[in-house]
């Protein structure tokens, strides 16, 4: 088959230094760290645990139980997420930046945190039992997964689909195609990148997703991830936990692969789309109806979680957030200092996560072709790596000499930049690949260096998307619970989500509602870190 | 096509690769946990003693690695610094389950000098991976002898607390419960949430309670009478008390958690209250110690010592209820009022054996998956 690649020709295709850097970063902070935890697991069982954990009749059901949930749940979050992608991707409206941070907020939010919102909502709603019960069951899970992560197709599609010139839509309007076969023979075609990439990645999150499992699906409702933390954690059997691991990585290469093949060759664009109010009472009724269906659907949990936040003994009010003033009894540093602690490692985080995955998307570009498809994979495999076979990995990897970075705060922000990482390679590539070859070659016909041609043309139009991965990268390191729970920490280092999960586990009404006065300050943190990522880009329109 | 598979194959180098520079990179330390249950035989090893100049350690760093829940007043560290010179640093890694499996995994090169944390449902796996060296604290003779688990002193116990079943005392729908055998009466049908042993430390403390109780031959008949009766089963403790039970504005009356429940329900009530709303079920108590231990490979042996010996102290001991909400070892020290008025604890708490835990560990929770999920 022949291959369509815009923007590769060879004048510009570099060496293979473009690669190596994101290669070797990926390298000692993922690949070596679990390898050595595999091979720890190996040497205690063998071949013979592979044989045993193969042949287990629950852990079969478990990987089945796995896969068949995570499609479920990426094909819900796709068709709950179509309408506001294509709203906030076509319509420019008042109020626009709010409604991209808000829809974002479940995401970056701890697990524990909304899965007991979930919780709370089902005792409420009365939906605690049936087939659409909000807990314990399958339906359950999968409505999380949703919740969670239709911010992650309507940015990654919105900010693609924004960008896409409309001149072949309009051009087969003209030919007097309707609007609807427009979308679906044009649009949709020109989408299907972009879609994929956050398919993909929200696939990813629910494929390897540990809290709404255990806390939503009860303990009947096993997947990979969940066996290998109790086989790791209540048993300590390593060995059983290895191989699950592996089968849990096996499975996501293959996807991955899949995924690659599936990812239609790109269209190549014009960029600098200009977004329009919508003109017509008919648009703009449409638009807000969209709007507020969506958001009042992801509100109900969190509207669970301010009415905790504000109940204070006889009624509302603000007690709960005055006692986050003093240090509540079980913290380990004041409220204020966590929520430093959590904004300061973010940022570190989203350093590396751009760097790392804004050089890395250049090398999936313009590297060796063979070794950019290898980086691409590459980095999506933290995703599908269980935190618990990571942080061990890192824990037994890191553990000597001038390299024992395990007690160091910089390790924090090093696990959770790993995660951070694929969402700005799956923001920048598809931008990257877009620009319009032309460009290039007019620049190097001009006798512009390959690393010039970078700088001045691909960077600069790449910007608005690494913007997006680094707020995306901040965010999730925001929220972050597993990994940071996995690699020790000072008690100074706690961060918010830490804080909030150690206050959740202590009886007592007041503790409580401090619990969910901090997740409603995390939120509204959130919320404005998102905002001002999107302030700080300017295409950006209000 | 072709591509594909060279895209595989480079794939498959690139693994292997990081395989055999992680095999060149460990040293062979194959099996840190061998397979035999030796728990309590004699180690073998050498005893870490205090220093005989207590200043020399002056200006020493150590690391005490705890569980998510270990908390202290601000300065009752510092005192120990103030009097010995030694700075202690603190490591908190998840809870007693990951604090134990990491321990485990790093047995040898320990990331830290003192582990805090390890109860007697754990210790076995601890004490089989050579987790600790031996140490006798003089203080130790403050501690009741039934808390003084590890005959070789490879752990010191630091604190205790009972898990038990706690019930809203407005929100049952008959009597006080008063023994076990009440949870599995219908007029409680739908009023036990409990947690599942896997995933909840204090859920499996009830699952040997029953054990405790009924023996291995009646626990399996007695959980499958739970099932019928309609028990609850949350991931962890937050669930079960936070949402399901009537604490948390859920509709169960009854839920498995601590004899020192109470006491916080009392003290963090938004309203103040007079008693706490709740009680506790003595009969189902099963009693959890925590302990610590100097871990093996420390380099500051002494100076770890001298930490274990604080921990027993007054100071520290003193510190530990309204922290920690759980019992102080040292017998001397004192409780405060709250625990005092609203939180004792069972007179005939219910025990086994660490040896039999470690040993049935995993059957036993099997055992129990098949009859409540089924």
């Amino acid at each position: 088959m022949e291959r369509h690649r815009p923007g590769l020709a060879p004048t510009i295709r570099s060496g293979g230094g473009l690669v190596l850097v994101p290669a070797g970063f990926l390298a000692v902070f993922f690949a070596w760290p679990v390898a050595q935890l595999l091979l720890r697991g190996f040497s205690d069982g063998g071949f013979q645990a592979f044989a045993d954990t193969l042949g287990s009749s629950t852990i079969r059901s478990a990987a089945w139980f796995t896969l068949w949930q995570a499609v479920a749940s990426t094909l819900l979050t796709l068709i709950v997420a179509a309408p506001l992608t294509a709203v906030l991707a076509n319509v420019s409206f008042r109020g626009r930046r709010l409604v991209n941070a808000l829809v974002t907020v479940p995401f970056v939010l701890p697990t524990v945190v909304v899965a007991g919102a979930f919780l709370a909502t089902s005792e409420r709603v009365g939906l605690t039992s049936g087939p659409f019960a909000l807990r314990r069951s399958v339906f359950s899970i999968i409505v999380a997964h949703a919740f969670f992560n239709v911010a992650v197709v309507v940015r990654t599609v919105g900010s693609y689909w924004s960008q896409l010139s409309r001149d072949d839509e309009h051009a087969s309007r003209l030919l007097g195609q309707s609007s609807l076969s427009t979308f679906f023979q044009i649009t949709l075609r020109r989408l299907r990148p972009s879609i994929l990439a956050a398919a993909s990645l929200v696939f990813f999150f629910t494929f390897t997703s540990f809290g709404v499992v255990l806390i939503l699906g009860g303990a009947r409702q096993r997947t990979i991830e969940t066996e290998i933390f109790r086989f790791a954690i209540s048993r300590t059997d390593f060995a059983t936990a290895a191989v699950l691991s592996v089968v849990q990585l096996l499975a996501v290469v293959l996807l991955v692969v899949i995924n690659l093949k599936l990812r239609g060759r790109l269209v190549s664009d014009r960029l600098g789309q200009r977004l329009r109010p919508c003109q017509t009472t008919r648009g703009l009724l449409a638009t807000w109806a969209v709007i507020l269906l969506t958001l009042g659907l992801l509100a109900i949990p969190v509207a669970s979680l301010v009415e905790q936040s504000l109940r204070t003994g006889d009624g509302y009010g603000l007690a709960n957030y005055a006692a986050l003033g003093d240090r509540p009894p079980f913290l380990t540093v004041p409220p204020g200092r966590a929520i430093i602690n959590s904004l300061a490692f973010g940022a570190v985080a989203a350093v590396i996560a751009t760097v790392a995955g804004g050089w890395a998307s250049f090398g999936i570009v313009y590297g060796p072709r063979r070794w950019s498809r290898l980086l691409d994979t590459a980095y999506l495999l933290p995703l599908g790596t269980s935190a618990v076979t990571l942080g061990f990995g890192v824990l037994i990897t890191f553990d000597t000499s001038w390299y024992d970075i395990r007690q160091s705060w910089i390790i924090i922000p090093l696990t959770q930049a790993l995660i951070g990482v694929p969402f700005v390679t799956r923001a920048v590539v598809p931008v990257l690949r877009a620009i319009d070859p032309k460009l290039r070659e007019a620049a190097a016909s001009m006798g512009a260096s390959p690393q010039k041609i970078r700088r001045d043309i691909d960077l600069p139009i790449a910007r608005r998307a690494l913007t997006i991965g680094a707020g995306f990268a901040f965010a999730i390191s925001l929220g972050e619970f597993g990994a940071t729970s996995f690699v020790g920490r000072r008690p100074d280092f706690m961060t918010v989500p830490l804080a909030i999960s150690r206050l959740l586990s202590q009886p007592g009404d007041t503790i409580q509602g401090q619990a969910m006065a901090l997740s409603v300050i995390l939120m509204i943190l959130t919320t404005t870190v998102l905002m001002a990522v999107d302030r700080a880009d300017g295409s950006s329109i209000l | 096509m072709t591509k594909n598979r060279r895209f595989v194959r480079a794939l498959a180098a690139m693994l292997m690769m990081a395989m055999i520079a992680a095999a060149c990179g460990s040293s062979s330390d194959t099996s840190a946990a061998a397979a035999d249950s030796e728990c309590f035989t004699d180690p073998g090893l050498e005893a870490v003693e205090l220093a005989s100049d207590p200043a020399s350690l002056d200006g020493t760093t150590i690391t005490l690695a705890t569980h998510d829940s270990f908390f202290l007043s601000e300065g009752t560290l510092e005192a120990f610094t103030a009097e010995t010179g030694i700075t202690v640093e603190q490591v908190a890694v998840g809870d007693a389950g990951q604090l134990v499996s990491q321990s485990v995994l790093t047995a040898g090169t320990p990331t830290a000098d003192v582990l805090f944390g390890i109860d007697n449902s754990f210790l076995c796996r601890g004490l089989e991976a050579d987790l600790f060296s031996p140490y006798v604290s003089s203080a130790l003779s403050t501690v009741a002898d039934d808390l003084q688990v590890d005959p070789f002193n490879r752990v010191t116990p630091i604190d205790f607390s009972d898990v038990c079943v706690n019930y809203w005392n407005d929100a049952l729908p008959g009597d006080e419960p008063a023994s076990l055998e009440d949870l599995i009466d219908p007029v409680n049908a739908g009023q036990f949430v409990t947690e599942n042993p896997e995933t909840s430390s204090p859920g499996f403390a009830f699952l040997l309670a029953t054990i405790a109780r009924f023996g291995e031959d009646g626990w399996e008949e007695y959980w499958e009478s739970l099932v019928e009766n309609d028990v609850s089963i949350t991931a962890g403790w937050s669930e079960a008390y936070e949402v399901e039970f009537t604490a948390g504005g859920g509709e169960r009356s009854i839920v498995t958690s601590y004899a020192s429940s109470p006491p916080a329900e009392f003290l963090f009530a938004s309203q103040p209250v007079d008693a706490p709303p709740t009680s506790v079920l003595f009969d189902s108590c099963f009693r959890q110690i925590e302990f610590a231990g100097i871990l093996a490979g420390t380099e500051h042996p002494e100076a770890s010592a001298a930490l274990i010996d604080f921990m027993l102290s007054p100071t520290y001991q003193e510190d530990i209820p309204l922290n920690m909400f759980v019992y102080p070892a040292n017998s001397e020290a004192e409780l405060p009022e709250a625990f005092v008025d609203f939180g004792p604890l069972a007179d005939e708490p219910l025990i086994l054996d660490p040896a039999e835990i470690e040993a049935n560990r995993d059957d036993w929770t099997e055992r129990w998956n098949a009859i409540v999920l089924g």
